[in-house]
């Protein structure tokens, strides 16, 4: 077990070191000069050289990347260009209001899925399973706007329902605030949800095993319930787990439309007004937390399922 | 191959219905890129916000905030977001299968790098490598094409990486080896027809991503500029609903859906003309 997760970690160093070649690549080499970014393109040479030295940017490239690995260690990347704000505690006040809105969505989709893919596999091939599965194909190609545009529309302005936006201090006010997003985002996802789950299902209905527990005489109720549905819980899981890493990421579009103050909005905050200082430290930060996550996931995925070894070499 | 796919689409209603509706959009969108429809798409056509009405073509879909048809600007978007999904798939294809073949077909060292390769593109959620690349590229075309393909061969080189290994071991290859087939004739010639499927399914997939991730990053107002395109048109349109000016949202929403939809389908049945297992 601790040979795995040791061997997990330093898996993840050479992963984290080409992270931040990649962002740092793309930020300080492909990109324009943030000096002129920030002043604008009316700005003097003067100034532009003025703000270069200030921010760094006329030493070598070998020890900018140097300074940035320093940044990502100590976690601290400097001020917002807009703002002025401390970019790592922006980030770490963001995480809060993204996990709000990301967990709950994310039990919600997976519970009502997972319920409603159970009663339509068991009728498989009828009128009812193949009428949802257009339904579900419809959900899904559904573009994400119409949904959180539509929806704000309908259930906030016009019904009145749920607020319009916004975000609050306490608990209740924040499950007043979060109910139209998070059951935005259960929509949002339910469509592929529940048709890889029905397919999971249905794949294990033609596996031998099935056939076997049919000719022993055993109803079709209970192939169903004690056999299939076993068996097929080893892809949803899967496929459930590998999203947790996710949710960090909060969503770009339902936090900038609801004013959730979290990462998300955040990132398109900062695309908006070509914050690059935050948007480079976002772009870090959530893949070192999705790396995190895929590792911590990693290990309890293995704890939960004991076919998985630990690799026990030699 | 290639004729159980016709054969399925042709002897399935929904599958053909789907592929009517696709070359309808890709019809479009060529007239619009080759043949000047609707290039007058800026010029205003009626007054501002004018409700859809059936006395001109131009006019079926009302009117935007300057008085342009939202016909036209539909028709372009069309052009967008077409172009974007095939540039997009036909260059990330070839990148997607390369790196999958050798890695998996010659393994060791090479094998190694290409994973790390992989593993660190993929730790980057997508939608932020997406904006890293076209904030650092500048806004525009050319931006777009090179962040989605630069994000689209990652998914087809791994699942082409796992199927390569899978193959390596099977018999033909063995056999094909023995009687002195080189290793560019066993991947092109032996290899390659054997995987052929999963490219094609992985090229539907990246349509559709790529045109989803247009509109998106063109909402974010990173993507084309100078052109109407679906995701610029819905936040146009964000602000005009309250007003009671539905036409523009609900235009773009339902042609975005239609070409969705007609894909989503499409590649379900093609998937399962092609793949045994996956036949209930």
């Amino acid at each position: 077990m601790w040979a795995y997760i040791i061997r997990r970690l330093i898996y993840s160093v050479p992963i984290l070191f080409g992270v931040a070649l990649v962002v740092f690549a793309l930020f300080n080499l492909v990109g324009g000069d943030p000096a002129v970014l920030l002043l604008g393109k009316h700005a003097t040479a003067e100034r532009v050289a003025m703000v270069r030295t200030e921010l760094g940017l006329d030493r070598p490239m070998v020890v900018q990347f140097g300074d940035y690995l320093k940044q990502i260690v100590t976690f601290d990347f400097g001020k917002s260009y807009t703002t002025r704000e401390e970019i790592s505690t922006k980030i770490l006040n963001g995480l809060g209001p993204t996990l709000c809105l990301t967990i709950p969505a994310f039990f919600l989709t997976a519970i009502i899925s997972l319920l409603i893919a159970l009663v339509v596999s068991y009728y498989r091939g009828r009128m009812i399973d193949r009428l949802s599965i257009i339904f579900f194909v419809f959900l899904m190609s559904m573009p994400a706007l119409a949904y959180i545009l539509f929806g704000q529309y309908i259930l906030a302005s016009k019904l009145g329902w749920f607020p319009i936006s916004g975000y609050g201090s306490s608990w209740s006010e924040r499950a007043y605030y979060l109910a139209l997003p998070v059951l935005i985002s259960v929509f949002l996802n339910l469509g592929s949800d529940i048709r890889f789950f029905r397919n999971s299902i249905i794949e294990e209905v033609g596996q031998d095993y099935v056939r076997t527990a049919r000719a022993k005489g055993l109803a079709e109720k209970w192939v169903y319930l004690k056999h299939v549905l076993k068996n097929s819980m080893i892809p949803v899981i899967t496929y459930v787990v590998i999203q947790i890493p996710y949710l960090v990421l909060g969503s770009l579009l339902l936090e900038s439309f609801f004013s959730i103050p979290g990462l998300g909005g955040m990132t398109v905050e900062a695309v908006n007004n070509s914050d690059f200082p935050v948007l480079k430290a976002m772009t870090t930060v959530i893949s070192l937390l999705y790396i995190l996550t895929t590792l911590l996931t990693d290990v309890l995925y293995r704890l939960v399922d004991p076919r998985m070894s630990f690799g026990k070499r030699g | 191959m290639w004729s159980k796919v016709l054969k399925t689409i042709l002897q399935k209603k929904i599958a053909l219905l789907c592929a009517v509706i696709i070359m309808i959009f890709v019809f479009i969108a060529f007239a619009a890129q080759f043949f000047g429809l609707a290039s007058n798409w800026d010029v205003p056509v009626g007054v501002q916000y004018l409700p859809p009405n059936f006395s001109a073509f131009n006019l079926w879909l009302g009117t935007d905030v300057l008085g342009r048809s939202v016909v036209y600007k539909v028709i372009q978007g069309t052009r967008v977001a077409l172009s974007v999904g095939i540039i997009t798939a036909v260059l990330s294809a070839p990148i997607g299968v390369f790196f999958g073949c050798v890695s998996g077909y010659f393994g060791g060292i090479i094998d190694d790098l290409i994973v790390w390769l992989i593993a660190t593109l993929s730790s980057i959620p997508n939608i932020l490598l997406l904006i890293a690349i076209s904030y650092s590229m500048g806004r525009g075309m050319g931006a777009v094409y090179i962040a989605l393909t630069a994000t689209s061969w990652i998914t087809l080189a791994r699942i082409l990486r796992g199927e390569v290994i899978k193959h390596k071991q099977r018999e033909y290859l063995i056999a094909a080896e023995s009687i002195g087939v080189g290793h560019g004739g066993r991947i092109f010639k032996h290899l390659l027809p054997n995987v052929a499927h999963q490219i094609i399914l992985s090229m539907t997939f990246m349509v559709e991503i790529a045109i989803r991730s247009e509109v998106l990053l063109s909402y974010l107002g990173l993507g084309v500029q100078n052109l109407p395109s679906w995701g610029k048109m819905i936040d146009d349109a964000k602000g005009e609903l309250s007003t009671g000016v539905w036409w523009q949202l609900t235009a773009t929403t339902c042609a975005m859906f239609l070409l969705m939809f007609a894909i989503n389908v499409l590649g379900d049945y093609v998937r399962d003309a092609l793949d045994p297992k996956a036949q209930i």
